[in-house]
């Protein structure tokens, strides 16, 4: 029991270190790219955008590959050596693109688990990722042997006598390896086939993965696909990647040019043992499919769909990021849909409450009951909130900042002249509770999300720019004047930045004209039957 | 953000970075699995064991369903193979190959690496493929000289006379 505590407590305490590692990295690199082209913020898209690139150079090299044994390294050879300046710098992309790939999975992964995101709603994405490592290594070695160079026939000869410790063949599979005359042409094909076989799969598993995520991001922005590919580019240019000499089984290589990413088991059963790798390996994959088993915080209570206020307009549905809702008949209106949500893939994000239109809190119903809402921090308990602390607020220039629970701690901020709401996520909120704040006494109101592309919730801090602006709905009304909301993107780490843009922002209302606002108070008369 | 010049510095160092980073574990640092003075010898066989057969008198295949009368009564399972390799006089290697299979019908085998100083070297391996009989069946015996980074293998093939090196 002690032993099991002990271990839980360090796993948080790993997992705890390496997520604020992760964010001031992240954020170091938000200094220079912004979050939106920021490729920490995008790693799964970085991953998907270099597959893309090894599935396209790839199928250059197959045209041009002869499946033979000497023509394999030959042909290959040929596009390196003559044609240097389009196969050459293919296959290159080709190797890079594969390392690159593998460096920005295996930090996906890391950033994944140390963010905790690996269990509750996002257990399937997760578990179903595991077994898409195998797949990627089996792709990369398997490709290294298809040259047929002094690195495959080290690559080959190492992997089957790792292989042969398993009890699966009859016969030791490093056999195939034992003199020039052991292998012929038609190992080639089978090669050729598996390694194109392989990542096939591999894209049927990444279909998989990505399959409870809505909107999901496919390819990095373009600004960063354009820099990533003029830096591999240069790097095949810089260092092009060639073979080292034709394959020769009456010789052990003695000097390799191993590629790390791919390759480092070779070393690793060499200076250990075969059998000490497979634990290792078997041992690493369990605990992969473990963690979300471990202990873990309780989830938060999903979205509740009421019948009578859901009118079926499907907002919350494009705006779910984790594809959680669907719509299906409503049961007491023909005609008309409701939204159902799915309790194992809700993430209780509230992005689909700030979604509805009947969110609004000018209705005058005593109780706001609203089309979809989450149980802890419903729409009628925000509006009360929000009315309570507007009455408080009695001196100076007063001032609404709603934030997010996950980003930049907004509690510091409270003063008599500035109410303070924490939310689950900034989509949470109803752009009409801008308009409400400030036709309620607020002479400003400040919004805080998480940096871009850091959302928790993936899409929380897009939606909310983009309903503010009034690119989404429910829009922000065009009445409300933009001089008086502040949108301020800021993570846990930003708690100076927050506050110094709460400053800032008091200063400009302090100093603009009263007359550019146009809003009318409203106090709201309550209503029993609307 | 940083102002945009100053941005764009700054992601041409990080790229950069990147690309050194891929760059150079693409292809470094080099490995040596062997010594360069080093050969390898690779015992690499795979057979079937022998089986003890026993010869039908007359009356036993008489009652046999003629479709049955096969001569000899052989069992199913193949005997465990006794295997020793000894370099330059030293025992090197000793194991009894088991064959595989529920039924133990099936081949014995063994993959073996061993790594020695180039030059020559006097080889003995003796292998029994049935273990009911004493002694060793097949024996092979030679001195070899071998060159930095060469490979040679110890096979058996019946039909090239049992062991052989090449």
């Amino acid at each position: 029991m002690f032993f099991w505590i002990f271990q839980v407590s360090l796993h948080g305490f790993l997992r705890d270190i390496t997520r604020t590692l992760i964010q001031r990295i992240e954020e170091a690199f938000d200094t220079f790219f912004g979050g939106g082209n920021n490729p920490l913020r995008h790693l799964g898209a970085m991953g998907l955008y270099f597959l893309w690139i090894v599935v396209g150079t790839g199928l250059y090299l197959f045209t041009v590959l002869d499946i033979s044994i000497h023509g394999v390294y030959n042909s290959i050879g040929h596009q390196s050596r003559d044609l240097w300046y389009f196969g050459g710098i293919l296959r290159s992309l080709h190797r890079y693109a594969s390392d690159a790939f593998i460096l920005v999975m295996m930090l996906h992964m890391l950033r994944e688990w140390a963010y905790g995101r690996y269990y509750g709603f996002r257990f399937y994405s997760w578990i179903t990722g595991v077994p898409l490592i195998w797949l990627v290594y089996a792709s990369g070695i398997g490709g290294y042997w298809i040259v047929w160079d002094q690195l495959a026939q080290f690559s080959a000869i190492s992997t089957t006598e790792l292989l042969d410790w398993l009890p699966i063949f009859s016969e030791p599979a490093a056999r195939n390896f034992l003199a020039p005359d052991s292998i012929n042409d038609r190992f080639f094909s089978m090669l050729v086939f598996i390694h194109i076989g392989v990542p096939l799969l591999l894209i049927l598993g990444l279909w998989a993965h990505v399959h409870r995520i809505s909107r999901v991001d496919y390819l990095p922005s373009r600004r960063l696909m354009l820099g990533t590919m003029a830096t591999l580019l240069l790097l095949a240019l810089i260092k092009p990647a060639l073979s080292d000499a034709a394959a020769n089984l009456a010789l052990a290589p003695v000097e390799l040019r191993l590629d790390w990413f791919i390759l480092f088991i070779h070393p690793l059963t060499d200076i250990t043992s075969p059998a000490l790798v497979w634990s290792m390996l078997l041992a690493a994959t369990a605990l992969l499919f473990l963690l979300p088993f471990l202990p873990h915080p309780k989830a938060e209570p999903v979205a509740e769909v009421d019948a009578a206020n859901c009118n079926g307009c499907s907002r919350c549905l494009a705006d779910c990021p984790y594809a959680a809702i669907t719509m299906e008949p409503h049961p007491n209106r023909p005609g008309y849909k409701i939204a159902v949500v799915d309790p194992d893939l809700c993430a209780s994000c509230g992005i689909c409450a700030g979604s509805c239109p009947s969110s609004t809190p000018f209705r005058r119903q005593e109780k706001l009951v609203t089309g979809i809402d989450m149980p802890q921090q419903g729409v009628n308990a925000l509006r009360q909130q929000l009315e309570t602390q507007l009455a408080q607020l009695n001196q100076g220039t007063r001032i609404v900042v709603f934030g997010c629970a996950r980003g930049a701690d907004i509690k510091a901020l409270a003063a008599p002249d500035t109410a303070v709401i924490s939310l689950i996520c900034t989509g949470i909120l109803p752009p009409s509770f801008v308009e409400y704040a400030l036709r309620g006494g607020a002479d400003g109101v400040m919004l805080t999300g998480c940096r871009t592309g850091g959302c928790d919730f993936r899409l929380g801090d897009r939606w909310t720019t983009e309903r503010l602006s009034g690119q989404r709905e429910p829009r922000l009304r065009g009445n409300v004047p933009l001089t008086r909301l502040q949108l301020v993107f800021a993570s846990a780490n930003d708690d100076k930045i927050l506050a110094e843009a709460l400053q800032d922002f008091r200063t400009r209302l302090e100093t603009q004209a009263v007359s550019a606002d146009p809003l009318q108070p409203y106090f709201r008369r309550p209503s029993h039957h609307a | 953000m940083l102002k945009p010049a100053a941005a764009t510095v700054g992601q041409v160092i990080l790229y950069a970075a990147f690309a050194a980073f891929v760059g150079y574990f693409a292809t470094a640092p080099t490995y040596k699995q062997i010594p360069d003075d080093v050969a390898l010898i690779k015992l690499s066989i795979s057979h079937l064991g022998d089986r003890e057969c026993r010869k039908r008198d007359p009356e036993e295949l008489k009652k046999l369903p003629p479709n049955m009368r096969a001569p000899m009564d052989c069992p199913r399972g193949r005997s465990d193979i006794k295997l020793e390799v000894d370099i330059d006089g030293q025992p090197a290697f000793q194991t009894v190959m088991h064959p595989t299979g529920l039924y133990k019908d099936g081949i014995s085998t063994v993959y073996k690496r061993f790594e020695v100083k180039a030059g020559t070297h006097q080889l003995s391996v003796r292998m029994n493929d049935n273990l009911v009989k004493p002694g060793f069946n097949f024996v092979k015996e030679a001195e070899v000289t071998l060159k930095p980074a060469q490979v040679m293998v110890i096979d058996f093939n019946p039909d090239r006379g049992g062991l052989f090196f090449k």
